[in-house]
């Protein structure tokens, strides 16, 4: 086990205690103050996601020090339980059986340990072509033709979500940056970081100025304020954090607003989901939450896209590239 | 006289509760140490098992699982987890015994026997009275063995269990567990009414069965 923290990390794991402790008084001191029925209900729930996210950094913050290992096991297991999650509001029929068999035990561990031995091309790969194809075909041996495309493509869209998108987070830490060598842990923790802390600015922002609803068929919480100030003060203190990265501070700001923006989409997408299942949130595993799935959503989306921008314009292009020749000319 | 937990049952009872991610409600009803039957709907081999884990220690090792002779009596090992790990109260099935309906009537009636004789005064049960494995979708009709059992004891409390989602889990005919959530949900004791016939007594039950599935 390497231990390895880094001035960076140790600061921006103090600059996260500090956020905690200071949640933590002004839920100790909402406890006391809110007297009517409704603000009680919501300072318990605000509690009962502050202790959450004590846990939760935790657990992150001591993975993140074991090393790549230690991120690869945190983000597997939570890949493998949001699929649960969503699989278990997914009606799936006993044909899919050994299709579901596959997801949880081939392909969720394999996309996973692709990420530790670096095998990018397949990473990439692997379930938008092998396990797009796989599924309907091991379904279509089972025999049963009932809904057939519904539960195929229900199924391969848990594993896009649930394990693909997501596993792009700890596939940060396989990026060869030039003069960023082995510090791509700062860089996972930076788009946690940013992302959530989008997720809860949203939810402060809403609670305090909330007026005009911006969705309201699909997610009746979410309002104009709430988005607005959530992005705006993600996206600065992703700008204020640009020390950590490889990036300026305006580049910095531009790619604190794709996670935010994505972010936001991604929590807008997977509420659609649950209005059209006629439920709240995916589990109840984490309190004050909802389940795995409730608290991953905006990561979900915000990491491929962090993830491919990153490459793209941080990592040496590979040489058969026209854009790069083109470049290289000029 | 309290029987201790075998230790291969509460490791298998940790890993059934694991590997299902069951959800225990409890609806006008409470985990009590008294005498009951546990009747629920059976979609899959880890029925009773899940069922059984999700009673707390102290209900659970005064309850005895039901099985069917015939599936647990098939090779050493299953005898051994049935009988010495589970404490599971093997039964005959009926339809297994080809004989003129005189004996069916006999062999039914020493099979309620066999069941009050293996309660004694503190044992629980937990059947499952649709008989056999169904698909998770709909409850079949109740045998009427649990009428016979309820009539021998008037004043035992019978508990519906619905389990749900535990058929996708293992399914009928699969080898292979898919990791899906499941929760079981009991409902509120009933118990058999003075003067209520076979078929009422049946419908009602499995009429309360099927109203604690969720959604």
């Amino acid at each position: 086990m390497r231990i390895a923290v880094d001035k960076h990390l140790a600061l921006l794991f103090g600059g996260v205690v500090g956020l905690l402790v200071i949640a933590s008084l002004i839920g100790w001191i909402l406890r006391s103050r809110v007297k009517s029925e409704s603000g009680r209900a919501t300072v318990t729930n605000l509690n009962a996601r502050i202790r959450a996210w004590w846990v939760m950094s935790a657990i992150f913050a001591g993975t993140l020090v074991v090393g790549p290992f230690g991120s690869l096991v945190l983000f597997g297991f939570t890949s493998f339980m949001a699929l649960r999650e969503y699989i278990t509001l997914t009606p799936t029929r006993r044909g899919d059986h050994r299709a579901l068999f596959w997801s949880f035990f081939i392909f969720t561990p394999l996309q996973y340990w692709l990420i530790g031995v670096r095998w990018y091309g397949l990473f990439s790969i692997l379930i938008p072509v092998y396990a797009f194809l796989f599924i309907p075909t091991r379904a279509a041996l089972a025999g049963d033709t009932e809904r057939f495309l519904e539960r195929a493509a229900k199924i391969q869209w848990g594993l896009m979500i649930c394990v693909y998108c997501l596993s792009h987070a700890p596939a940060l830490l396989m990026l060869n940056i030039p003069g960023y060598a082995g510090q791509g842990a700062k860089l996972l923790l930076y788009l946690v970081l940013v992302d959530q802390m989008s997720d809860v600015l949203q939810y402060v922002w809403g609670k305090l100025a909330g007026r005009h609803k911006i969705a309201p068929t699909v997610s009746p919480n979410k309002t104009v304020e709430g988005f607005l100030g959530g992005v705006l003060t993600a996206t600065a203190l992703g700008m204020a954090l640009w020390w950590v990265t490889p990036f300026t501070p305006l580049q910095a700001a531009a790619m604190s607003l794709v996670i935010t923006l994505l972010g936001f989409f991604g929590g807008l997408t997977m509420s659609a989901i649950k209005r059209d299942r006629g439920i709240k949130d995916f589990g109840m595993m984490i309190e004050g939450h909802g389940g795995f799935l409730d608290r991953i959503d905006s990561l979900c989306f915000a990491a491929p896209i962090f993830f491919h921008v990153t490459r793209f314009f941080y990592t040496p292009p590979s040489p058969d590239f026209p854009l790069f020749r083109w470049f290289i000319a000029r | 006289m309290s029987k201790d937990t075998h230790l291969l049952a509460a490791a298998l009872a940790q890993f059934a509760r694991l590997a299902s991610g069951v959800t225990t409600r409890w609806i006008d009803c409470q985990p009590e140490e008294r005498q009951r039957i546990y009747f629920a709907n059976h979609t899959s081999h880890l029925d009773a098992l899940v069922v059984w884990s999700s009673l707390p220690g102290h209900v659970r090792r005064w309850v005895r699982p039901v099985a069917a002779a015939d599936y647990w009596n098939k090779s050493w090992l299953r005898h051994y987890l049935a009988c010495n790990v589970f404490h599971a109260a093997l039964v005959e099935r009926s339809e297994n015994i080809e004989t003129a309906s005189g004996e069916r009537v006999a062999h039914a009636r020493m099979l309620i026997e066999r069941l009050l004789e293996q309660m004694g005064d503190r044992y629980s049960l937990i059947i499952f009275p649709e008989g056999t494995r169904g698909s998770g979708e709909n409850v079949a009709p109740f045998k009427s063995g649990m009428y016979h059992l309820c009539r021998e004891r008037p004043h035992l409390e019978l508990v519906p269990a619905y389990i749900e989602n535990l058929n996708r889990v293992l399914p009928k005919g699969e080898v292979l567990l898919v990791p899906v959530l499941c929760s079981v949900t009991f409902g509120p004791p009933l118990q058999v009414r003075s003067g209520e016939g076979k078929n009422d007594f049946l419908a009602r039950t499995r009429e309360a069965l099927c109203r604690l599935k969720p959604q």
